[in-house]
């Protein structure tokens, strides 16, 4: 869902770079809080699982493929804030070094696959957690696939207002198509989040963790 | 968490060394739709991207499409942990203590 230069008129780039922004700017702010010093390769490790799961192309029907988005694996393990900040360092190193994704483009892609999904997962703990709060695996299926539906709808609507193809044939194409995505993205991202409870429970990000509180871990 | 951080990377750098070169090569969701709808032309890499080190996730100069892909993803893999890791370690750091 990589959209490269010249899909995007540049107000409608620019739109999506400013939101984008400030989401990744949020994120690095609170690295220093969300992110004890025990966890910080676990930004580095994450960011790097989700380049090579996006390698992964799988088939869908109609001969079509497609791949992890992983932003929804990247709220879990570390918060939505955090998980902005980690697609914006994958799909940044995916447009400069390997030519996929526009430069222009990047903070609409950094919208559509990380910011739209991360948010939308963390909303989606924050609510759990008072109902059911050990449902990491329901949200993770079910955020995986919300969120790259939000993704598609996000790219078909930025695509239409560019007045690159209308919205009433591209809104409907791109949701149907990963509709089915999202399955393989929801399938991904629960195989994954299973091998972290498994191994390490603890690694899994706790939404209600105070904000203000002073992070001991931190101070050696 | 060395532990966990050295498994998790290896896993990682495994797919997309050794996984990658045998994944789907059809068109992704919205190359497809592009295809369809006839605006994939409207496509163009910016400048800058014309001298990317390794276009389409092939090392340049290998001969074997699979083993540039899969080295691809090997250095690919590595370089985003490391950039990862440095931005967390640099976002850390960034605020002075309270």
């Amino acid at each position: 869902m990589h959209i490269p230069d010249g899909f995007l008129a540049n107000e409608v780039a620019l739109a999506c770079a400013v939101p984008a922004a400030i989401c990744v700017g949020v994120g690095i702010r609170r690295a220093d809080v969300e992110l004890d010093e025990r966890r910080v390769p676990l930004l580095g490790v994450t960011a790097a699982f989700i380049f090579a799961a996006q390698m992964l192309n799988f088939p869908v029907a109609g001969g079509t493929s497609g791949h992890l988005l992983g932003a929804t694996l990247a709220a879990i393990l570390l918060g939505p804030w955090l998980a902005c900040l980690v697609l914006a360092v994958v799909l940044t190193v995916q447009a400069f070094v390997f030519a996929d994704g526009g430069l222009t483009a990047l903070g609409a892609n950094v919208l559509n696959m990380g910011v739209i999904g991360a948010l939308l997962v963390g909303g989606l703990t924050t609510a759990a957690r008072s109902v059911a709060p050990k449902a990491t695996l329901a949200i993770s299926a079910v955020g995986a696939w919300l969120a790259v539906m939000a993704g598609a709808g996000a790219a078909s609507l930025e695509l239409a207002f560019s007045g690159t193809v209308p919205a009433e044939t591209v809104v409907p194409t791109m949701l149907g198509v990963h509709a089915l995505i999202g399955v393989g993205e929801a399938v991904v991202t629960v195989a994954a989040v299973s091998a972290v409870l498994l191994t390490r429970p603890d690694l899994i990000h706790r939404p209600h963790r105070p904000l203000a509180r002073p992070v001991l871990a931190g101070a050696r | 968490m060395r532990r966990f951080t050295i498994l998790a990377l290896a896993v990682a750098v495994g797919l997309a060394t050794a996984v990658s070169p045998f994944a789907s090569s059809r068109p992704d969701g919205l190359e497809r739709v592009a295809a369809d709808q006839a605006f994939s032309d409207d496509g163009r890499l910016a400048t800058l991207q014309e001298d990317a080190p390794a276009p389409d996730y092939a090392l340049p100069g290998i001969g074997d499409g699979r083993l540039a892909t899969g080295l691809a993803g090997l250095a690919g893999t590595l370089l985003v942990f490391g950039s990862g890791y440095g931005v967390a370690v640099v976002a850390r750091r960034r605020r002075s203590p309270a």
